[in-house]
């Protein structure tokens, strides 16, 4: 599928028009690292990602992972190598949203507030409240705009947090963990949502997962990162809308599992 | 007016949690509560008709309520509670803004916090009323003497606690408000204020609680009307109705001070779950 069909089909879903001319950001590393005082995390790492690819980064804790997603972002900066998200001069806060692991939601705002805190600066102009209400919609919570976060479930909370993500178009949505803390069915729920909102809207999405099995249900590619380097580098070619749990993605993230665990595993 | 008594040095400066404290009254029958006042003023009024207490020791209720009544068609009751009650909010606006201004500035800036703090902390452990004859030697009994009391007393516990209230916002969701593109005035509009406010309500209330007892201190000493003037020279007169009249309006004023910094904290908090008498659809 070529960037203009998948634009057009964004379209086709009653995604309203972007501004800009490309609905996803690509990203390209080079020799990126990072170190946090004396401990290297990112040792040289090379990292690319064609614009409206789904990629999953898996690893061990502290294989750098999450550092990796931290620095796309621009969240913080790399000690040393290059990094490029989307257009040359675009910086990665224009056009990258972040999901963390935590839902992080105004505990004082409404959700639908909370919302419109995903349009950064344009949240006060006209039309903000109208686009939050229909990312809330996207995400099925449009009933749920004037409550408080803080009597929704955590299921509920990280989908007003997919809509604050999703609110302003990104071209890249950057996620670390989202669903590490849910429950295994409101797990696979979420994993199903997301699938079709990227589906839908095409944006580049980079996924950090503990879980082996979520990156095989929603990924195209697997990345694993050991020591601050990609260790291996496998493209998902499953049909979609995928089954979680079904024998195909089952095999594969065995797989995986077994290089997770220095096993050679069975292939 | 007792919480002042049992209050820690550091004004209360911890978490939310005093303000959880008070859902005990949720809890009880509010009737209940009324009853051993009542019965206490039944039983002070019975023992002044009977005549066991002299009415120059403790005056009865009743003669109490009529002092109130002569002092009211006078206007001499109304003036002075007007007069004490602009000092109260004159000395709570000015020391309590700045004490919010430091309480801010020294929460966001590392720059402020180091040139300033040490020297606000040592301040601090001076008791403000020890300063009272140096007051009188810089201000006399004008009202510049008062309002200096009454800011020195109330900055304080704004200061520590809009401090803490600034600093214990939750970085995780500053991080969030940066990576979506807020200046730093939306994120403090939108984040350090609204996560700040908790605080800053236990720094308001004890900052009501320090106004009232700094202007009883004051206006006793050095003042020439108010209520605590009005209870001095009642004293002269051996009025001791008008004594123990302005001693209960203080404690009204009191009262209504905090009631009224309880409406604005459950309006402003209506978010939290303390606050939220039924949280509606919780699943």
């Amino acid at each position: 599928m070529t960037l203009a069909d998948s634009t057009a089909a964004a379209r086709d879903l009653r995604a309203p028009v972007r501004s800009a001319s490309s609905a996803a950001a690509p990203v390209v590393a080079r020799g990126l690292s990072k170190a946090y005082g004396d401990k290297p995390v990112l040792r040289g790492l090379d990292f690319v990602v064609p614009e409206g690819q789904f990629v999953a980064i898996v690893g061990r804790s502290g294989c750098g992972k999450s550092t990796l997603l931290r620095l796309i972002a621009g969240l913080e900066a790399p000690d040393a190598g290059q990094l490029s998200v989307g257009a040359k001069n675009a910086s990665p806060r224009e056009c990258a949203r972040v999901m963390f692991q935590e839902p992080r939601l105004l505990p004082w705002a409404r959700v639908l507030d909370n919302v419109t805190v995903g349009l950064g600066a344009d949240a006060d102009r006209a039309g903000g409240r109208r686009l939050a209400a229909e990312a809330l919609a996207r995400v099925g919570l449009a009933d749920r705009a004037d409550e408080w976060p803080a009597v929704l479930s955590g299921g509920q909370k990280q989908r007003v947090a997919l809509a604050r993500a999703l609110v302003s178009r990104p071209r890249l949505l950057a996620l670390d963990e989202p669903l590490g803390a849910l429950d295994a069915l409101t797990r696979i729920e979420m994993q199903r949502l997301l699938e079709a909102v990227w589906l839908r809207e095409r944006f580049t999405a980079i996924l950090v997962t503990h879980d082996v099995a979520e990156a095989a249900a929603l990924a195209d590619r697997i990345v694993l990162i050991e020591a601050g380097v990609v260790a291996l580098d496998i493209e998902v070619d499953l049909p979609r809308p995928r089954i979680p749990g079904s024998p195909a993605t089952a095999k594969l993230a065995a797989k995986i599992l077994a290089r997770l665990l220095g096993e050679d595993g069975p292939g | 007016m007792t919480d002042i008594t049992s209050m820690p040095r550091d004004f209360g400066a911890r978490d939310a949690a005093p303000m959880r404290r008070r859902r005990w009254r949720d809890f009880g029958p509010k009737r209940v509560g009324w009853a051993l006042p009542c019965a206490l003023l039944v039983a002070w009024q019975a023992a002044a008709s009977l005549g066991w207490i002299g009415a120059s020791f403790l005056p009865s209720p009743l003669a109490v309520l009529e002092a109130a009544w002569r002092l009211t068609l006078s206007g001499e009751l109304p003036q002075n509670v007007w007069v004490s009650f602009l000092r109260a909010i004159a000395g709570l606006v000015v020391g309590g803004g700045i004490g919010f201004a430091f309480g801010l500035a020294n929460g966001m800036s590392r720059l402020s916090f180091g040139l300033t703090d040490t020297s606000l902390q040592m301040v601090r452990n001076v008791p403000h009323l020890a300063l009272i004859p140096l007051v009188i030697v810089w201000f006399g009994i004008e009202e510049e003497a008062k309002l200096f009391l009454v800011a020195l007393g109330v900055f304080f516990p704004v200061y520590v606690n809009t401090l803490h209230g600034v600093r214990s916002v939750d970085p995780q969701l500053i991080e969030m408000a940066r990576s979506y593109g807020f200046d730093r005035w939306r994120l403090f509009r939108r984040v350090i204020l609204p996560g700040a406010l908790p605080s800053i309500f236990v720094g308001l209330r004890f900052a009501l609680g320090v106004m009232w007892l700094t202007l009883i201190v004051a206006e006793t000493i050095a003042a020439q009307s108010g209520i605590g003037y009005m209870a001095m020279q009642a004293r002269e007169f051996m009025q001791v109705d008008v004594v123990v009249l302005a001693i209960l309006i203080y404690a009204l004023l009191g009262k209504l001070a905090d009631a009224t910094a309880r409406v604005l904290e459950r309006r402003c908090l209506s978010w939290h779950p303390a606050f939220q008498v039924q949280p509606r659809g919780a699943t």
